[in-house]
């Protein structure tokens, strides 16, 4: 973040102030998104160290340091919207309810996986959850949201989709094909743009030129916001606002959360673009995870709660783990099954 | 009990690395996430994170060290309330974790020396042709117009089914196809899209997967090369990667292959392209019946189908039955003329040359059966064979080029299935391996003809 603590850039009649801080949380919302944030954390990092010990292979890009997008957007729906994303997907999985076992024996590839260990990493999917994915191509999870939405307006419901891409894959074309789409039909969709500043080894000033994402929307007429996405609180603050806009009928919405990722573009990725300083800059001053812990213990809960917290987290994860290496690879016959149905 | 840190992988192919640096001390405290150490290979230096806390109780391996071997124990963390006494209880290293797994079943068995033998590899579908019952009225009736009927009668059927392109709502369809759809189904169900092939076939994949039927028209198949990433990653993949969860039921129609003195980019064939996806079906049919009825199956088909027409065969007339619901299995192929000399296989457009060519060859005492595929994927291999283990010559006739073509898919069956029975190498008969020139006199050379399919059976049977 080169501003951590930089205000919200209100475009619309939004409800906070510009430079004022967002709405605080209740004591459970902090507890429910610290618990939320903890546990893609630690699954991260117990992805990280799989990958090392070879239990996992191919891509795996990880999602420590933006937990607060996914957490702070899912906060602001209900039962019945969509959620579709890229290849960094396992917090979106995490936050959208999918069990932590089913997550990680996909990326070991075993047939307790959520796609029977024929997905991996980048492809999972939940139907229970209505988690759409889990897609490898930049940009291709734009126009599949959008159509998620165009689903949902066929069909006259209510429910939002919520599209999740990066700051490289906004340079897209079919981004913005799906953009003059979407506003065009007004279709309930909101595109969330992750902007954590690269996209592998490309800085957003050089890929960009526009580099204010909220406005990438602005010659279809479509309305857009920055965010601090490292607050988790301004997260669900602008989220409750673009869904409402979105479920009242009124069209697509842009989210750009300003976030960052901690670790390499994938696991093999050296990180010569930017320097330890840097990462270690976001790390001491806008932690997602940090700020929540530090407004909790600052309003005196005990760092015992907080311990139990991150306890159960951890049993979590390591219980996926152990299943995810326990269980066994797919049958030899799945290789023929899920080609047609 | 203390943890250790073992020598991380950079890549699941690397082996071993130097330990190049120690950023943590020993008796340091560390949160999980700070960076310990620094390794690198031949290829990056990468950062070691710690993944637990504690404090820094030991390091095993010093920096400077070369040639680390992956999941060697590097360091040892103590626990909060741990001291160096506890350094002895450590675990003995873990074994290799893809070695703890439980061994895989047998490795996936060696291909089978038949493919088509597999039992759960699709299967061309060997039902019979739906009965046309004696006494059914047959209407006259053009491609295009029995096209439409086959969208209207689905979506009078099915709610869920609609359709969007360029200009099939108000404009009509811009080859006239969808004539008449919007006034009766209205704009909701009949829909212009933005000129926008890669956006709109997203958007019709992304509304298949919520549950949608779309038949999305692409006004040629030549501008569907935008889209092709969302027909094969998004369509085409998604239900083997969701391991079964989540397909599509789409369609994806239009014409295909050369139209007429349009030049290059506007003339090519895709029936090849497309019928090496597996996850795709796709048909391509010649007679007005089997657009009617294939086009319905499609449209039922959970799958994605893409649709191949022809611009020329759009104003052909055929009879189609007068039934309800005429509806032809998808994956069948059909003799459309019996004979015993030579077999002729062709599909969509290229039946045309195939069929004169028949003609022609039983004034000379050649009688060919010839085979129209109508499906290309799962090809009907069945009737295929068949026919060549009766007359022991084959000829493949198509518009697309020959290197890679489906004529060439065939000619490989033929030979795996019925090598036995050939009496001559298979013959191909396409489109010449050049872009497709303008002027005319070039067009017609670089297409096939009636003449080169009459010239290529007789050269199998040695005539
Ligand atoms: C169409 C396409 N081009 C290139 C790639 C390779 N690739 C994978 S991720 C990536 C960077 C994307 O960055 P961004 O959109 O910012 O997302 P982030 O990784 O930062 O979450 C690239 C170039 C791809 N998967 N698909
Ligand atoms: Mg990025």
């Amino acid at each position: 973040m080169a501003a951590p603590k930089k205000s919200v850039v209100v475009k619309e009649s939004g409800q906070e102030k510009a430079n004022g801080s967002p709405p605080e949380f209740t004591k459970a919302q902090e507890l429910a998104a610290l618990r939320d944030m903890l546990l893609i954390r630690r699954f991260e990092e117990k992805a990280g160290q799989l990958y090392g010990m070879g239990a996992i292979g191919g891509f795996c890009h990880l999602y420590i340091g933006q937990e607060a997008v996914v957490v702070g957007m899912q906060m602001a729906l209900k039962q019945g919207d969509q959620v579709i994303t890229g290849y960094r997907d396992h917090g979106h999985m995490l936050a959208c309810g999918m069990d932590a076992k089913g997550v990680m024996a996909e990326l070991t590839g075993r047939r307790g996986g959520y796609s029977k260990g024929k997905g991996g990493s980048m492809h999972m999917f939940s139907m229970e959850k209505n988690f759409y994915g889990g897609h490898g191509i930049v940009g291709a999870q734009v126009s599949l949201g959008t159509g998620l939405a165009f689903a949902n307006r066929y069909r006259g419901n209510d429910n939002v989709a919520l599209a999740y891409f990066g700051d490289g894959a906004a340079n897209q074309g079919q981004v913005y094909e799906s953009f003059n789409m979407a506003e065009l039909w007004k279709l309930p969709v909101v595109y969330v743009i992750e902007n954590n500043r690269y996209a592998m080894g490309t800085s957003v000033s050089r890929a960009s030129a526009q580099s204010d994402f909220s406005k990438r929307g602005a010659s279809f007429n479509i309305p857009g916001k920055q965010v601090d996405g490292m607050d988790v609180r301004a997260v669900k603050a602008a989220a409750d606002e673009a869904v409402a806009w979105c479920r009242a009928g009124n069209g697509p919405f842009i989210l750009e959360m300003q976030t960052y990722r901690y670790r390499g573009h994938s696991m093999s990725d050296p990180a010569k673009y930017r320097t330890r300083d840097e990462v270690e800059k976001v790390r001491h001053e806008s932690d997602p995870i940090e700020q929540v812990r530090n407004r909790l213990l600052a309003a005196k809960v005990g760092e015992d709660e907080l311990k139990k917290i991150d306890a159960e987290v951890r049993e979590i994860v390591n219980a996926s783990a152990d299943f995810a290496q326990r269980d066994p690879e797919p049958d030899p016959s799945e290789l023929w099954t899920d080609i047609y149905r | 009990m203390p943890i250790q840190v073992l020598m991380p992988a950079l890549s699941p192919t690397m082996e071993k690395g130097n330990l190049a640096k120690w950023l943590k001390k020993e008796g340091e405290p560390i949160k999980s996430g700070d960076v310990i150490a620094e390794i690198e290979t031949d290829k990056a230096t990468m950062e070691v994170e710690a993944t637990d806390e504690g404090t820094l109780g030991r390091i095993l391996i010093p920096e400077g060290t070369a040639d680390v071997a992956v999941n060697t124990p590097i360091a040892m963390i103590l626990a909060d309330g741990e001291n160096a006494a506890d350094l002895a209880k450590a675990p003995a290293p873990a074994a290799k974790a893809a070695e703890s797994a439980p061994p895989a079943e047998a490795k996936a068995e060696a291909p089978q020396p038949k493919a088509a033998a597999h039992p759960t590899a699709p299967a061309a579908v060997s039902e019979p042709e739906p009965e046309v019952p004696e006494g059914t009225e047959f209407i006259t009736q053009t491609i295009r117009e029995a096209l439409r009927d086959a969208m209207a009668e689905e979506m009078r059927r099915d709610g869920d089914v609609f359709i969007m392109g360029e200009e099939v709502a108000e404009y009509q369809g811009a080859y006239k196809v969808t004539q008449g759809l919007l006034q009766e189904f209205g704009a909701r169900r009949v829909i212009d899209t933005p000129i926008t092939e890669h956006g709109f076939a997203g958007v019709g994949v992304g509304a298949a997967m919520a549950g949608l039927k779309p038949v999305v028209e692409f006004m040629t198949f030549n501008f569907a090369m935008q889209a092709i990433d969302q027909i094969i990653n998004s369509a085409a993949k998604t239900l083997y990667m969701s391991g079964g969860q989540m397909g599509c039921s789409i369609v994806f129609r239009g014409p295909n292959g050369a139209a007429a003195r349009v030049a290059a980019q506007h003339s090519q064939d895709y029936s090849a392209w497309y019928s090496q996806i597996p996850g795709l079906k796709v048909i391509a049919p010649f007679s007005a019946a089997d657009y009617k009825g294939l086009l319905k199956a499609a449209i039922r088909d959970p799958n994605p189908v893409i649709f191949l027409e022809n611009e020329v065969l759009y104003g052909h007339t055929g009879e189609v039955p007068k039934l309800d619901d005429y509806v032809v299995p998808i994956g069948k192929a059909r003799v459309v003329r019996k004979g015993k000399d030579v077999t002729i296989i062709s599909w969509s457009m290229g039946m045309t040359y195939a069929l004169k060519a028949a003609e022609e060859l039983a004034k000379e005492g050649i009688e060919a059966e010839v085979i129209d595929l109508r499906t290309l994927r799962p090809m009907d291999t069945e009737t295929i064979i068949a026919s060549v283990q009766k007359t022991g010559r084959a000829v493949t006739v198509e518009e697309g080029w020959q290197q890679s073509g489906v004529g060439a898919e065939v000619a490989a069956r033929i030979m795996e299935h019925a090598f036995d029975y050939l009496d001559a190498p298979v013959a191909r008969v396409s489109g010449k391996d050049v872009p497709m020139p303008y002027a005319a006199n070039l067009e017609k050379l670089a297409l096939p003809s009636v003449a080169e399919v009459v010239a290529a059976a007789k050269a199998v049977s040695y005539r």
